[in-house]
């Protein structure tokens, strides 16, 4: 700097560059970087699939035969595993959402600090458990175990379509993967609200305080709205690892035609579960119907995503965030 | 309604730190007062306990009396949520909620409460309250935006007549110019003016100006050192407490002298 000065003819001090600046650059050249890599992974992933389905959905134009394999048409054949992957899934998330809440507040606002850490460790193990452990868990224990519930729910319940069913002896259905799958979410759900809810700025809980709230009340008036758009992110995360499940779904699950009734085994299937369950043994055309299955279940996915997306940024002049 | 505020032997604890000690006040209703003080003096913890507010914190406690009109606010049997029904309460910093508009921000305490009204009865206390706080001119065309939008000083004196709508007895200051520039800070000084018409107020300050200015009486907290609790030294009329002060230590902290 005192060289410039005295050299005032050569170098403005204003235009010498100040050291650091190179990393300046090289930070936000591998930022734009990461960004253009995940956009061309997904590219490539919607690429792939679309071409690879392309004879299931149009066989008359892309293959030789005059329709697909299992059916006479592909949504014939994909519409059952799509209503089976969305019934599971959003039974599941209607399971785990108000458990995760419920914990997440438990650690955030009830729990002293003695019992908080531990529960957070706990359920933060629970993330940590792999899938097909939660499946031979739900194949072999829960399965067994839901078999009362499930004959209770058809004998008093049976005249709602769900519960009409015959609910059989081995449990293996629809609901049983959906408990599964809510078991496996709540982890991912509770972690993130635990992390959102403590972030409620103090200043606002203590204002509700203040004004003579009770603790419920506060959490309802500053912890709720502050942490909406956290709550919804973190379920579609949950529903999103929950549509894609495979594992658990396949152990658990014995698989059939599309059904109602969510209590009988032998019915239903999902997306994930029908792709492991026949890709190995597939080729030609049925390989093609389940990459197909597969790209729906990338549509339903994005989908879900816009929805989230949406349902966020329509109150965005209330989060606070100004 | 406005309550007389008595102390009588009150310590103040974090855990097992003492750090308020025998407190001895009586505040008149319908007056400012303002405690004065250096940093971690005890007189936001003290002005905390009378609302009970500092009970958020875990492992605080008070021991001793406080007397609202008479009635111990430490009794056995006495909801702290009850209690700030009746205290209100304004905040170093401007803390509207961010997700209500600002028509629902002053009728949250209402809502809180289980009231249930008519759309006229609403619109008038909103009107009441912001009037009270001289901020009606400058929002009724927006009443259904959010208070997060307005500025500093309008988000104080939302906050100030978000507690006023509930009509409280006693209305606790913590500093709430603070944050804000000089012109906001006069439009909350001339409002702790008139609200002390109705109300009992009492304003934590940094500012001795301030205090000079809105209130009544003064009293003044000091500290002996690190780790000793905060004690009150001097309690008087603000004049007095600035021109002829009793307490050394009290003169050398309004005359700029610390030590």
């Amino acid at each position: 700097m005192t060289e410039t000065a005295t050299e005032p003819a050569k170098r403005s001090s204003l235009t010498a560059s100040r050291g650091g600046a190179a990393g300046d650059k090289v930070f936000s050249g591998l930022a734009l970087a990461a960004g253009v890599i995940i956009l061309m992974v997904l590219a490539f992933v919607a690429i792939f699939l679309v071409v690879e389905s392309l004879p299931a959905l149009w066989p008359e134009v892309f293959s030789d035969e005059e329709s697909i394999e299992s059916a006479d048409t592909f949504w014939q054949y994909v519409w059952p595993l799509m209503a089976g992957t969305l019934i599971a899934s959003i039974i599941a998330i209607l399971l785990a959402t108000p458990v995760a809440v419920g914990i997440a507040l438990y650690i955030s606002h009830y729990a002293p600090k003695s019992v908080a850490t531990p529960v957070g460790y706990v359920i933060d193990l629970l993330a940590a458990i792999p899938s097909v452990v939660f499946g031979a868990w739900g194949m072999t224990t829960l399965a067994g175990g839901v078999v009362p519930l499930y004959k209770w729910l058809h004998e008093y319940l049976g005249w709602i379509p769900l519960f009409g069913g015959d609910a059989g002896n081995t449990g293996r259905a629809l609901l049983t993967s959906a408990i599964v799958l809510a078991v496996m979410i709540l982890p991912i759900i509770t972690s993130l609200c635990r992390e959102i809810f403590i972030q409620t700025p103090k200043l606002h809980e203590e204002a509700a305080l203040a004004l003579g709230a009770t603790r419920w009340e506060m959490i309802r008036m500053t912890v709720f709205p502050f942490a909406r758009a956290g709550i919804i992110s973190s379920i579609m995360l949950g529903l999103g690892r929950a549509l894609g499940e495979t594992m658990a779904v396949t152990l658990v699950l014995s698989p059939g035609i599309f059904s109602w009734s969510i209590i009988t085994s032998g019915r239903n299937a999902t997306i994930p579960s029908e792709i492991a369950l026949n890709f190995p043994e597939a080729f030609g055309m049925r390989q093609s119907e389940l990459i197909a299955a597969g790209l729906m279940l990338f549509i339903i996915t994005l989908v879900v995503n816009m929805i989230a997306r949406w349902i966020v940024n329509r109150h965005k002049e209330f989060s606070g965030a100004n | 309604m406005s309550k007389r505020i008595e102390a009588i032997d009150l310590n103040v604890y974090y855990g097992n730190f003492l750090a308020v000690e025998g407190v001895n006040i009586n505040i008149e209703p319908r007056s400012v007062t303002a405690f004065i003080g250096p940093s971690g003096c005890g007189k936001t913890t003290f002005l905390r306990t009378i609302n009970r507010m500092h009970e958020v914190l875990p492992g605080a406690r008070a021991e001793g009396r406080l007397l609202l009109d008479g009635e111990d606010v430490y009794a056995t049997g006495v909801d702290p949520v009850t209690v700030r029904t009746q205290v209100g309460m304004v905040f170093q910093r401007p803390n509207p909620f961010p997700t209500m508009s600002i028509r629902d921000n002053i009728l949250a305490g209402h809502k809180l409460n289980g009231a249930r009204m008519s759309r006229s009865e609403a619109d008038g206390i909103v009107e009441k309250s912001l009037r009270g706080a001289n901020l009606w001119n400058e929002v009724k065309d927006r009443l259904d935006k959010p208070g997060s939008g307005l500025s500093g000083g309008q988000q104080q004196r939302l906050c100030i007549a978000r507690s006023i709508a509930v009509e409280p007895d006693v209305i606790l200051m913590d500093e709430p110019c603070s944050a804000l520039d000089p012109i906001s800070t006069l439009a909350i000084e001339d409002l702790i003016n008139e609200l002390k018409n109705e109300f009992t107020v009492v304003i934590v300050t940094h500012n001795m100006q301030q205090a000079a200015r809105v209130a009544d009486k003064t009293a003044f907290f000091n500290i002996a050192g690190t780790g000793k609790p905060g004690k009150l030294i001097e309690y008087d009329e603000t004049s007095v407490i600035f021109n002829n002060p009793a307490n050394k230590q009290t003169e050398d902290y309004v005359s700029g002298r610390f030590g």
